[in-house]
C-alpha cells in the first residue's frame, strides 16, 4: 500500500512515465534472484510444505479414503477393504456411543459459545477501562491459560472429588450425606468438566478481545457519548459492530477448541460415562482399544467436516490481508 | 465502588482453585485424614509431599524429557515457519497465498482428524539408530531412534509439534513480515547478499519482537501438549512431565495431597515463564488474531 513498488498495474496506464520506471523496478526485482537463490528459496519454502503436507494434509486425505474402508491396519488395503457407506450406516444408526459424543461436543460448543467466551468479552470489556488495578486482574484471570488442561483437570479434581473435594465439603453435602458425585454422575459430569475448561477458556477470549478493544479509535466512544448514548448502547451499537474482525476470529477460537476437546476429558474418565466426545472416539475405536482403523476414521471425517466451516471462515476473514 | 467489588471478587474466585491446590498439597496426609481437608492444618504445614513426589515420581526425570522434546521443538518450528514466512512475505510468487492457507489450516485442524493415518506413519517409517546420549543410569536420550521407529521416540514428538505448530507460527510471523518493506530485502539482493543470509542476518534481526512473542508461546503450546505425547510414546519412560501426570495418578500419586503437589510441580515452569515474560506471551496470542 504505502510501497510502490506493489500497486504497479493500475499506475501503467495512467501515469507512463513513472509506471515504466516502476516495472523496471519490479522487472529487476525477478533478476535480481540468481539461480543459487532460486534453489536455496526453493528449499526454504520446500522442506516444511513437505512435511506439512506429509504429515498433516496426507493423513487428512488418508482419513477420508480410509473411512470407506474395513481395515484393521495390518497388512495392504485391497479392493475387498472398501465396503462404501457401511461404517457410516453403522456410526449413525448402531454404534450407541456416536450420538451422545455428537451432543457431548455440541454442548461443549454451545456452552463455550453461550457462557464462557461471552463472559471473556465481558471481562475484556471491563478491564478496558482502564482503572486501578487492570493489570494485576488481567494477569489473575489469564493464568489458568498457560496450564494444561491435564493440570487443570487435576486442580479441579480436587474441588470436584466426593468425599474430599472442596465443594461438598464447604456445602455441607459430606456430613450430610447427600453427596454429589460431580465427576461420576453422567448428567452433570460434562459441566463440571466445561466449568473447568471455562476457567481456562474465560481469560484466553479475555485476552484476545481485550487486544481488540485496544485497536478501537478512542474518538468513536467519545462521539458516542457526546451522542447521549449510555455505556450499554455504545458497547453494542459502536464498539461490537467495529470490531467485527476480532469477533469473527473469537468464534473461530471458540469454535476449534470445541471441536478439539480431549484432554481434560480423558484425564477424568477416558472419555466415558458421561464425557464421551468426538475426538475420543477416534482414538478408542482405532489406536487404544480397538484397531477398527476404517470406523475409527470415519469419525475423524465427521470431525473434520464440522471443522471445515470455522476454519474457512477464519482463512476468508485474514487471508486477504496476507501475502 | 461495585465494580473493582465484583473484579476482586472474580479474582479471588479465579484464585481458589490454585490457592486450594497449594493448600492441599503443603498438608501431610496424616493430618487431613483425621481432620478432612476443609479444616485448619493441625499439625503445620510441611513440604513432604513435594519431596515425595520429587523422588519417587522422579519428576526431574520427566522435567528432562520435556526438556529435550520442547527446546528443539521451539527452534526448529521458528526457523522452519520464519523461513516460509520470510518467501511468502518478501517475494511475491504465485503460490504464496495457498502456501500460506495450507500451513495456517493444518494448525486449525483437531488433532485427532489426523491422528490415525499418522499412527500408522509413525509405525513405518525407518529412522536410523545412530546410538543414544546416555546421563545417569536411567536417562537415554536416543539419537534418532532405538527402534528404528518414529513411533515412541523423542524426535516422532519433536516432528509433529514442529510440523503441527509451524502452521500457527508462519501465519503470526507472515503477519509481523509484512509489515517489514520488500525494499529491504531488495538493497540487500542489489548489495549480492544470497537469500539465505538476508533471511538470517537482515529479517530476522527484523523480527525478534515476534520471534520472542512466539517462542514464549510455542513452549507454553509444547510444554502442555498431552496427546501426541499419548498416542506417539508407549513408554512410560520418554512421557514428558505433562503426560507422566497421568501416569502417574494411581502408581504414585495416592491421595490428593500428592496429586496436588504433582500437579503443581508439572505447571510450575510455565507459570515461571509466563510471570517473567507475560509480555511476550500475550503479545503472541494477540498477534495472531488482531492483525489479522
Amino acid at each position: 500500500m504505502a510501497n510502490p513498488t506493489t500497486s504497479v498495474a493500475p499506475a501503467r496506464s495512467q501515469q507512463a512515465p513513472e509506471a515504466g520506471a516502476l516495472v523496471a523496478r519490479r522487472k529487476r526485482r525477478y533478476t535480481l534472484l540468481t539461480r543459487h537463490d532460486k534453489i536455496l528459496l526453493a528449499f526454504m519454502v520446500g522442506v516444511p510444505l513437505t512435511l506439512d503436507l506429509v504429515l498433516i494434509w496426507g493423513p487428512t486425505v488418508a482419513s477420508v479414503v480410509l473411512s470407506f474402508t474395513n481395515w484393521s491396519g495390518i497388512g495392504p488395503i485391497t479392493d475387498k477393504n472398501f465396503i462404501g457407506f457401511k461404517n457410516y450406516q453403522f456410526m449413525f444408526t448402531g454404534y450407541t456411543l456416536f450420538w451422545p459424543a455428537f451432543l457431548h461436543n455440541l454442548t461443549w460448543l454451545a456452552w463455550l459459545t453461550f457462557i464462557a467466551t461471552p463472559l471473556g468479552m465481558f471481562f475484556a470489556v471491563l478491564l478496558d477501562r482502564e482503572m486501578r488495578g487492570t493489570r494485576i486482574y488481567q494477569s489473575v484471570f489469564f493464568l489458568p491459560v498457560v496450564l494444561s488442561l491435564v493440570v487443570v483437570g487435576f486442580i479441579w479434581e480436587l474441588q470436584y472429588a466426593p468425599t474430599d473435594g472442596f465443594i461438598n465439603n464447604a456445602f455441607g453435602l459430606v456430613n450430610s450425606g447427600h453427596l454429589i458425585d460431580w465427576l461420576g454422575n453422567p448428567r452433570i459430569n460434562l459441566f463440571a468438566i466445561l466449568v473447568a475448561t471455562s476457567w481456562r477458556h474465560i481469560g484466553y477470549i479475555m485476552i484476545l478481545y481485550l487486544a481488540g478493544l485496544k485497536s478501537v479509535d478512542p474518538s468513536l466512544r467519545e462521539a458516542a457519548r457526546v451522542d447521549g448514548a449510555t455505556e450499554v448502547q455504545t458497547f453494542f451499537s459502536v464498539i461490537l459492530p467495529v470490531m467485527a474482525p476480532i469477533n469473527v476470529i473469537i468464534v473461530v477460537v471458540t469454535a476449534i477448541e470445541a471441536l478439539r476437546a480431549f484432554d481434560i476429558a480423558f484425564i477424568i474418565n477416558q472419555g466415558k460415562n458421561g464425557l464421551e466426545l468426538l475426538s475420543i472416539l477416534i482414538t478408542n475405536n482405532s489406536i487404544s482399544e480397538a484397531s477398527l482403523v476404517g470406523f475409527g476414521s470415519a469419525i475423524a471425517v465427521i470431525l473434520l467436516v464440522i471443522s471445515i466451516g470455522p476454519i474457512v471462515l477464519f482463512l476468508s476473514r485474514t487471508m486477504r490481508t496476507l501475502a | 465502588m461495585i465494580l473493582q467489588a465484583f473484579l476482586i471478587a472474580m479474582v479471588v474466585l479465579w484464585l481458589f482453585p490454585l490457592f486450594w491446590a497449594v493448600y492441599a498439597s503443603l498438608r501431610p496426609y496424616g493430618d487431613t485424614v483425621v481432620h478432612g481437608y476443609l479444616s485448619w492444618p493441625a499439625n503445620g504445614l510441611s513440604f513432604i509431599n513435594y519431596q515425595n513426589v520429587w523422588t519417587q515420581g522422579e519428576i526431574p526425570y520427566y522435567y528432562l524429557n520435556t526438556l529435550v522434546i520442547v527446546v528443539p521443538g521451539v527452534i526448529l518450528t521458528l526457523l522452519l515457519a520464519s523461513m516460509v514466512a520470510f518467501c511468502c512475505t518478501q517475494f511475491s510468487w504465485r503460490f504464496n497465498l495457498i502456501v500460506l492457507m495450507l500451513f495456517t489450516a493444518g494448525n486449525l485442524l483437531p488433532p485427532q482428524v489426523i491422528i490415525v493415518p499418522l499412527y500408522w506413519i509413525y509405525l513405518h517409517t525407518p529412522i536410523p539408530m545412530l546410538g543414544s546420549i546416555d546421563i545417569g543410569t536411567k536417562f537415554s536420550f536416543a539419537i534418532f531412534s532405538d527402534n528404528n521407529l518414529l513411533y515412541d521416540q523423542y524426535i516422532g514428538i519433536i516432528l509433529i509439534h514442529v510440523v503441527f505448530q509451524t502452521g500457527f507460527a508462519t501465519f503470526v510471523l507472515s503477519n509481523y513480515m509484512k509489515t517489514i518493506t520488500k525494499e529491504i530485502t531488495e538493497s540487500a539482493l542489489v548489495d549480492g547478499a544470497n537469500v539465505l543470509r538476508i533471511w538470517w542476518s537482515v529479517v530476522l534481526p527484523l523480527c525478534r519482537p515476534a520471534l520472542a512473542a512466539m517462542a514464549t508461546l510455542l513452549f507454553t503450546f509444547m510444554y502442555n501438549d498431552f496427546f501426541w505425547a499419548l498416542i506417539l510414546l508407549s513408554h512410560g519412560d520418554k512421557r514428558p512431565i505433562t503426560t507422566a501426570l497421568n501416569n502417574l495418578q494411581g502408581e504414585f500419586l495416592i491421595n490428593n495431597n500428592l496429586i496436588a503437589a504433582g500437579a503443581l510441580l508439572a505447571c510450575l515452569p510455565p507459570i515461571i515463564v509466563y510471570i517473567l515474560l507475560q509480555k511476550h506471551f500475550v503479545a503472541g496470542l494477540t498477534l495472531g488474531s488482531t492483525k489479522g
